[in-house]
C-alpha cells in the first residue's frame, strides 16, 4: 500500500491506492466491463489502423458537420451512462422496503443521483442540443461553416473534457454526494472533504468553457453568415429557438463559471462566500446556481421546440402556422427564463411578496408556451400529416408536455409549492418536461436529421419499437411519482419504511426497464439502419419533401455545404425554390476558401482536463505544468497566420458531377 | 444586409450568388470578441452583486475604513485610464500605419499596466500582512475575489499584449495583427470600465458604508 506522505505526497496530491474503490464490488463489476469493453474499442482502433483516420478526419476536424456528429455520439455514449444510473435509482427504491436496505450503500447511492443529474443535463442533453444544432444551423441559413471553426473544435473538446472528467470519478475516488446543484455549506469543505465536489466542480469549468465559446460562436454564425435575402423574419424557426437557446447560453453560463468559482474558492482558499460562519452565506449560492440553473432548462428545449416546428410543417405539408407569434413566443420565453429563478425555492422564506412575483412570472410564461403549442396544431389542422417517425415524436410531445406544463403550473403557486417542495411530484414534473420535451425532441431532430447527415434514413421498424418503449416506459417510470409526490414522499430517499408506497415504486421500476428497451431499440436501429444502408439510402438530399434550406444540398453534404451560397426570397426557402423551378446550377464553380484542421484544440482540452484533475488531487506540480503548457500552446497557436486553404474550382466540378450522376440515375 | 425583393412568380430568380466574392477572413471577430467580453462582464456582475450582500459582513474583522488608502488607489486609478489613453493613441497610429509609434504607445501601455499590478500588489500585501486575509470575513473574501479578478484579467492583459508586440514586430501591421490590436483594445478598456465600478462601488461607497 502506498503511503502518501512525503514525496509520494508531492507527486501524487492525496490520490493513493485506497481512492479506487476496489471495495465495492458494483464499482469494480462495472470497471471490468467497461474496461473489457473500451480494450475491444481500442483494440479494434489499432487493428483497423483507425487511429491516423480518425486523427485527421474527425479529431481535428473544423467542419461545424463532423463536430455536430461527434457531439451526438458523447450524447449517446453518456445517456447510457446516466441511464445505467437511473436504473439502480429505480431498482434501489423499488426494494427497499420492509426492513431492507436495497443493494446500494448510502455513500453510493448519493453518488447515483447526484451523477444522474449532472450527466443527464450537462453531458446528455447539452450535447445533443449543440450538436444537432451546431450540425443543422450553418446548412438551413446557407453558410459554409460558423464563424469560428477552429473555436467550433475546441469547444467541442472542452465539453469531452469535463465528461471525461466526470466519468474518472468512477473508478478514480468518487463523485459529490450532495444533489446536482451541490448547495453549500454540504458542499463546502466542511462536510464534503473528499474529492467528489472537485470532481463536480472541475468537470463542470472545462464543459463549461466549452459550452459558453460554442454559444458566442453560434450566435456569431447566426448574426452575421445568414445567406443573402434571409432577414431575420425569414429564418427558420430552429435557427431562431438556436439564436435564443445560444444567447441564453451566453447570458448564463458566465454566471455558472462565477459561482462554481467562488464555492472553489470557499473550498481551496478557505474564504467565506457560502459558510455559515465569518458572515458567509450559503443562500446566496443557492440564488446564484438558479439564476444559471433557470435560463439553463429554457437552453434545452427552446432547440426541441424549433425541431418540432420544423418536423410539424414538414410532415404536415404545409408552413408553420403563426411564424411570426412563434418568433415572439420564443423570445418572450427567451427574457422571461431570467424572471423566475426564485421559484426553484420559494421555501427559502423570501416573504410573500417577493414569492407572488416569482409565482406570477413563473405562471406567465405558459403563454407563450401554450401559443406555440396552438402554433403547431393549427399547422397540422387541415395539412397533409405523414406519420413518419419525427412526427410520432412530435405528437406524443405535445401530449406529454402539456401535462408538464400544467403540473409545472401547479409548483408555481407558492402555497401549493410548500407543500410540493423536494416532492417526488417535482422530480415527475421536471422529468415530464424534459424527457417529454428534450429528450423527444432530440429523438425527432436525429430521426429527422439523420438521412441529411449520413445519405440514409433511419430504419423505421426499429424506430418505432423504441418510440413506443420510450413513450410507454416513461408513463410507468413517471405517473406513480406524481401519486407519491403527492402523498408526501421527498426525493432522493434510500430507504422506506411504510409498505403501502412500494407498488408505486414498482410500476416505475418497469417503467425505467422499458425505457430501457427503448434505448435497446434506438441502439438496434441505428445499427439495423447502418446495415440495411443501401436499402434506406436517399440520394435527392431531400427525403422528408423538406422546406428548409439543409435540404437543398446533398446527403451528406459537401465538405463546403453549397457550392453556390444560395440567394433566399422567401420563408421556407427550399420550398420556395422547388416551388419556382430551381435548377441546379452543373457548371460555373470557384474555389472555395475553407479553414483547415487543426489539432491544437484537442491539446488544449487535453490539457485543460489534465489541470482539473490536478486540481482535483491536489497534485500541484501537474497542475502548474499543465496551467504553462496551456498558455505556451495556446500563445503558440497565435503565431500560426496560415489557417487555410482552398477547395479548388476543379475539385468542387468532380463533386457537383458525381451528384448530378446520382440525381439521374448514372445517366 | 439587404433585403431581397423577390422578383415576379414567373421570372424563376437567380437561386445563388453567381458572382460570389470572398468573405473577408474574420468578418466575425468583433463581434464575437464584444461578446464575449459581455459575457466576462456577468462574470464580473456576479462577483458585484456578491460584494454587493456580502460587503457589509466584517464578522468583527477590519472594515474598508480600517484598510483602504484612498490616495493609493487614486494612483492605481490613474495609472489604469492613463494606459488606457496611450492604448488610444496605439490604435491611432496604427490607423497612420506607423509600426514604430504602435510599438512605443503599447510599451507604454504595458508600463502602466504593469504599475497598475504592482500597486495593487502591495496593496494586497500590505492588508494580508495586518491579518486583513481573504479568509477573515466575508468582505474580505468578496472584496478580494473581486478586486483581484480585475487583476488577474489585466495579468493576462499583459500577456497578451506582449504576445502582439512581438507578433507586430514580426509580421508589421497586417491585417490579421490589426484585428488582434482591436480585440485587445477593446478587452482593455473593457477593464477600464469594471475598474470604474470597483472604484467606486466597492473604495469610495466603502469608505462610505
Amino acid at each position: 500500500m502506498l503511503e502518501n506522505t512525503g514525496i509520494a505526497k508531492t507527486v501524487f496530491g492525496r490520490l493513493t491506492w485506497e481512492s479506487l474503490p476496489l471495495h465495492e464490488p458494483i464499482v469494480v463489476v462495472t470497471f471490468v466491463v467497461v474496461a473489457c469493453g473500451g480494450l475491444v474499442l481500442l483494440g479494434g482502433i489499432t487493428y483497423f489502423r483507425l487511429w491516423g483516420y480518425l486523427w485527421r478526419e474527425w479529431f481535428t476536424t473544423v467542419d461545424h458537420k463532423r463536430i455536430g456528429i461527434m457531439y451526438m455520439v458523447l450524447g449517446i455514449v453518456m445517456l447510457l451512462r446516466g441511464f445505467a444510473d437511473a436504473i439502480m435509482m429505480r431498482l434501489q427504491q423499488a426494494i427497499a422496503f420492509g426492513g431492507s436496505e436495497g443493494y446500494l450503500p448510502a455513500h453510493h447511492y448519493d453518488q447515483v443521483f447526484t451523477a444522474h443529474g449532472v450527466i443527464m443535463i450537462f453531458f446528455v442533453a447539452m450535447p445533443l442540443v449543440t450538436g444537432l444544432m451546431n450540425y443543422v444551423v450553418p446548412l438551413q441559413i446557407g453558410a459554409r461553416d460558423v464563424s469560428f471553426p477552429f473555436l467550433n473544435n475546441f469547444s467541442f473538446w472542452m465539453t469531452t473534457g469535463g465528461a471525461a472528467l466526470v466519468m474518472a470519478s468512477l473508478f478514480i475516488g468518487e463523485f459529490a454526494r450532495t444533489g446536482w446543484l451541490a448547495y453549500p455549506p454540504l458542499s463546502n469543505i466542511g462536510y464534503s472533504p473528499d474529492v467528489g465536489v472537485d470532481y463536480y466542480i472541475w468537470g463542470l469549468q472545462v464543459a463549461g468553457v466549452g459550452t459558453t465559446l460554442s454559444g458566442i460562436n453560434l450566435i456569431c454564425t447566426i448574426v452575421k453568415l445568414r445567406a443573402p435575402g434571409m432577414t431575420m423574419m425569414r429564418m427558420p424557426v430552429f435557427t431562431w429557438t438556436s439564436l435564443c437557446t445560444n444567447v441564453l447560453i451566453v447570458a448564463s453560463f458566465p454566471v455558472l463559471t462565477a459561482v462554481l468559482a467562488l464555492l472553489s474558492l470557499d473550498r481551496y482558499v478557505g474564504t467565506n462566500f457560502f459558510t455559515n460562519d465569518f458572515g458567509g452565506n450559503p443562500m446566496m449560492y443557492v440564488n446564484l446556481i438558479w439564476i444559471w440553473g433557470h435560463p439553463e432548462v429554457y437552453i434545452l428545449i427552446l432547440p426541441a421546440f424549433g425541431i418540432f416546428s420544423e418536423v410539424t410543417s414538414t410532415f404536415s405539408g404545409k408552413r408553420l402556422f403563426g411564424y411570426t407569434s412563434m418568433v415572439y413566443a420564443t423570445v418572450v420565453i427567451t427574457i422571461l427564463s431570467y424572471l423566475v429563478w426564485l421559484h426553484h425555492f420559494f421555501t427559502m422564506g423570501s416573504g410573500a411578496s417577493v414569492n407572488s412575483f416569482f409565482g406570477i412570472t413563473t405562471m406567465i410564461i405558459s403563454i407563450p408556451t401554450g401559443a406555440k403549442m396552438f402554433n403547431w396544431l393549427f399547422t397540422m389542422y387541415r395539412g397533409r400529416i405523414r406519420f413518419e417517425l419525427p412526427m410520432m415524436w412530435t405528437v406524443a410531445f405535445m401530449l406529454t408536455f402539456v401535462i408538464g406544463g400544467m403540473t409545472g403550473v401547479l409548483l408555481a403557486v407558492p402555497p401549493a409549492d410548500f407543500v410540493l417542495h423536494n416532492s417526488l411530484f417535482l422530480v415527475a414534473h421536471f422529468h415530464n418536461v424534459i424527457i417529454g420535451g428534450v429528450l423527444f425532441g432530440m429523438f425527432a431532430g436525429i430521426a429527422y436529421w439523420f438521412p441529411k447527415a449520413f445519405g440514409f434514413r433511419l430504419d423505421p421498424f426499429w424506430g418505432k419499437i423504441s418510440f413506443w418503449f420510450w413513450v410507454v416506459g416513461f408513463y410507468f417510470a413517471f405517473m406513480p411519482l406524481y401519486v407519491l409526490g403527492l402523498m408526501g414522499v421527498t426525493r432522493r430517499l434510500r430507504v422506506f419504511d411504510d409498505p403501502s408506497l412500494q407498488i408505486w415504486f414498482v410500476i416505475a421500476g418497469i417503467g425505467a426497464f422499458m425505457i430501457l428497451l427503448g434505448i435497446t431499440a434506438f441502439l438496434i436501429q441505428i445499427a439495423v439502419s447502418v446495415m440495411r444502408r443501401e436499402a434506406l439510402r436517399d440520394v435527392t438530399g431531400d427525403p422528408w419533401n423538406g422546406r428548409t434550406l439543409e435540404w437543398a444540398t446533398s446527403s451528406p453534404p459537401p465538405d463546403y455545404n453549397f457550392a453556390f451560397t444560395p440567394v433566399v426570397y422567401d420563408n421556407d426557402a427550399w420550398w420556395d425554390m422547388k416551388r419556382r423551378g430551381y435548377q441546379r446550377p452543373l457548371t460555373g464553380f470557384r474555389a472555395i476558401h475553407m479553414p483547415s484542421n487543426t489539432g491544437t484544440g484537442i491539446i488544449l482540452a487535453g490539457l485543460s482536463t489534465a489541470l482539473g484533475f490536478a486540481l482535483i488531487w491536489y497534485i500541484w506540480w501537474l497542475a502548474a505544468a499543465s496551467f504553462i503548457a496551456l498558455l505556451a500552446v495556446a500563445i503558440g497557436h497565435t503565431f500560426n497566420y496560415h489557417r487555410d486553404f482552398h477547395i479548388s474550382a476543379n475539385e468542387v466540378l468532380n463533386v457537383e458531377s458525381a451528384r448530378t450522376r446520382l440525381l439521374t440515375g448514372g445517366h | 444586409m439587404t433585403v431581397v425583393v423577390a422578383p415576379p412568380r414567373e421570372a424563376a430568380p437567380t437561386f445563388h450568388l453567381v458572382d460570389e466574392h470572398e468573405h473577408a477572413e474574420g468578418g466575425s471577430t468583433m463581434l464575437g470578441f464584444w461578446i464575449y467580453l459581455m459575457s466576462d462582464c456577468l462574470i464580473f456582475a456576479i462577483l458585484f452583486a456578491t460584494f454587493g450582500v456580502l460587503g457589509g459582513n466584517y464578522a468583527a474583522g477590519p472594515g474598508p475604513r480600517d484598510l483602504f488608502d484612498l490616495p493609493l488607489v487614486a494612483v492605481n486609478t490613474t495609472m489604469l485610464l492613463l494606459s488606457s489613453i496611450t492604448y488610444g493613441f496605439a490604435m491611432l497610429s496604427m490607423e497612420r500605419d506607423r509600426v514604430g509609434i504602435t510599438q512605443a504607445w503599447l510599451a507604454i501601455t504595458g508600463v502602466f499596466g504593469l504599475a497598475f499590478i504592482g500597486i495593487e500588489l502591495s496593496e494586497f500585501a500590505h492588508m494580508i500582512h495586518e491579518g486583513a486575509t481573504p479568509q477573515r470575513s466575508a468582505f474580505l473574501s468578496s472584496f478580494f475575489t473581486l478586486v483581484g479578478t480585475h487583476g488577474l484579467h489585466v495579468t493576462f492583459g499583459l500577456v497578451w499584449l506582449t504576445t502582439l508586440m512581438v507578433q507586430v514586430a514580426r509580421h508589421g501591421l497586417i491585417q490579421a495583427n490589426r484585428r488582434r490590436l482591436m480585440c485587445l483594445s477593446m478587452f482593455w478598456h473593457f477593464l477600464d470600465v469594471i475598474w470604474i465600478g470597483v472604484f467606486t462601488f466597492v473604495y469610495l461607497m466603502g469608505m462610505l458604508r
